[in-house]
């Protein structure tokens, strides 16, 4: 870090010619992902005009306008008036309205790298598989590919770095690892994430009914499976869901 | 019986695009549509339709076509090898193809990505409001050799063929850029050798993105555990290696790697047509140079439209006019190609 990059948040920044980000924090955290959907949905509730769409990251949220309706300058007053208004992490983020239990195989040729990471978050490979399947883990943002979860947060100690050399496929289903996050892979990507495990599910199909299965919010449970029955989930799939199952929470 | 385009064979990246989903970020789904936006709206001039038509785009090398019925068609983008049956094609302008003619599209001569539009709409059910073809994301798939496309009316199949000269987007060159979120990552050396290097384009480019080669790796000062942030078409973003890739229409919408700077939207045509070994430098301008430098895409269309001119040649421009033949009229529609060869470098 260089004290370039200490600005105070959450700030308010250009992107490209129509956009306009503003960031809660450079990392990742439970406040900052308060901060970011709480945000959104008072930008949402502010209906400010020429505003085409809002979407939310990890510790940041983009709102992209139409420069036919309003300008970059107009627009950028109007939402520092809203970020001004309160303290976006100081409530708590909205609860989860669905839980997705997933199955997942673990290492070998469906998680290669399972490994390598568990040797840097220092534990055994069982260890990493137990604190993934154990850990309380939401859908964060959706981006990379379409429907695709950044899923979080794992503990402190799963900060692991993102790979200097890419990796140039992994498969979709592939189960990544960095930076306390995890990405279950819509479409056969190159990453820079490690590989850790392999599901049948499919957070995007085209022409499925639902082609985006995931919601923002939305709470993950993944459930350890043989690597045999994997294969057994996988060839009988057309939906794509990979032995998936989603459960409503009710309001209690 | 409806009318076909037959692809009698299909070069190794067609795919349909016409202008993409736009604002579907919270989805994950990047805009998508063509590489090249302009190519498209220079072909709707040309063959003066109202709505934008969906094209064939071909990076690299086209393929063979045939029609059931007459088809007016442009030619837009890189420019290519063309012919109907053994007669060369012009690029940049609109012609009519026969039922029973051959259209041959080869290899590129310049630029990336050529453009093949059929007048008569190529129809196929849109998926979220596009036709698209976006590789990425698993929606729809390339043209195949084999396939035959539906066609839908042409409204105007008496309009003339037209022509006419693109903005030089082809030859790679200098490309103008705008600070991102992030450029502060960058320190102000790095910056300046950046906007000092003479890239050159990588062979490693598709839809997504393209590498650019010719420079030692660009550090950043990256925030350990740095949260991924919305990423757009015409980011530079550095990999863990320090190198380059200027992302294209069928980006991720979020990415880890900081990004230096954005080529603004008029200049993402010439990035994506860029051909392979081609120089690239990068201008940075200010924000309010580029909201000047970029008009709306309506606006674009329309002064296209403007442009496009019939290829019959205006007696006014013509300085010996009794030197030639005015009774016998017919235009047979191979007097012309003189004139339109030097589209063609």
């Amino acid at each position: 870090m260089t004290a370039q990059n200490t600005a105070p948040f959450p700030c308010l920044l250009p992107f490209g010619l129509d956009s306009i980000v503003v960031r809660f924090a450079w990392t990742a955290s439970d406040s900052a992902s308060r901060a970011v959907q709480n945000f959104q949905r008072a930008i949402a509730v502010a209906d400010l005009p020429g505003v085409v769409e809002t979407a939310t990251a990890l510790a940041s949220l983009i709102i992209s306008f139409d420069r036919q309706i309003t300008s970059r300058t107009a627009l950028a007053k109007q939402v520092q008036e809203v970020l001004d208004s309160a303290d976006w992490a100081e409530t708590a983020a909205p609860p989860a309205q669905r839980i997705w239990h997933i199955p997942v195989a673990f290492g070998g040729e469906y998680g290669p790298q399972l490994d390598q990471v568990a040797q840097m978050v220092s534990r055994t490979a069982e260890q990493a598989i137990a604190e993934i399947t154990d850990a309380d883990l939401r859908v964060l943002s959706i981006g990379f590919a379409p429907g695709q979860p950044y899923i979080g947060l794992l503990d402190a100690h799963w900060n692991i770095p993102r790979q200097t050399e890419l990796t140039p496929q992994v498969p979709a289903g592939a189960l990544v690892v960095a930076v306390r996050q995890m990405v279950l892979f819509t479409n056969a990507s190159v990453t820079g994430w490690r590989q850790v495990g392999y599901c049948g599910f499919r957070p995007f199909m085209a022409d499925r009914a639902e082609p985006f299965a995931l919601k923002l919010g939305d709470m993950l449970k993944f459930h350890t499976v043989p690597h045999g029955e994997m294969a057994a989930i996988t060839a009988s799939d057309d939906a794509g869901l990979g032995g998936a199952r989603c459960e409503s929470v009710s309001a209690s | 019986m409806t009318h076909q385009l037959i692809i009698d064979r299909a070069g190794p990246a067609l795919s349909l695009q016409d202008l993409g989903r736009p604002n579907r970020l919270a989805q994950g789904l990047s805009r998508g549509g063509a590489a090249d936006r302009f190519a498209l709206f220079e072909a709707t001039a040309l063959l003066g339709s109202s709505t934008l038509l969906p094209a064939i785009e071909m990076a690299g090398y086209g393929g063979v076509f045939r029609t059931t019925a007459p088809m007016r068609f442009a030619l837009t983008g890189a420019v290519m090898a063309a012919s109907i049956d053994d007669t060369p094609l012009a690029w940049n302008r609109s012609y009519t193809l026969e039922p029973g003619q051959t259209l041959t599209l080869g290899a590129v001569i310049r630029g990336s990505y050529g453009y093949l539009t059929p007048a008569s709409p190529i129809l196929t059910d849109p998926w979220e409001h596009s036709q698209s073809t976006h590789l990425l994301a698993g929606i729809g798939s390339p043209l195949v050799t084999g396939q035959s496309l539906i066609l839908g009316h042409d409204p105007d199949p008496k309009r003339p063929d037209h022509k006419i000269t693109p903005n030089d987007r082809f030859g790679g060159g200098f490309i103008r850029i705008i600070t991102g979120p992030q450029t502060e990552l960058f320190d102000a050396d790095t910056i300046t050798r950046f906007l000092n290097t003479r890239f050159i384009r990588s062979p490693q480019a598709n839809r997504q993105g393209v590498r650019l080669d010719g420079a030692e790796p660009f550090a950043a000062n990256v925030p350990a555990g740095l949260a991924s942030e919305f990423i757009q078409t015409g980011d530079i973003q550095m990999t863990g290696q320090g190198v380059p890739y200027v992302l294209l229409s069928e980006c991720q919408t979020i990415g880890g790697y900081p990004r230096i700077a954005t080529v603004i939207p008029a200049d993402i045509p010439k990035m994506a047509q860029a051909p392979i070994g081609s120089y690239v430098e990068f201008d940075m301008i200010s924000l309010d140079q580029a909201d000047q430098a970029c008009p709306s895409e309506a606006s674009i269309l329309q002064s296209l439209r403007c442009q496009a001119t019939p290829c019959i040649r205006n007696p006014h421009d013509i300085p010996n006019l009794l030197g030639y033949q005015l009774i016998s009229g017919m235009i047979a529609g191979t007097e012309f190609d003189e004139d339109t060869y030097d589209t063609i470098d």
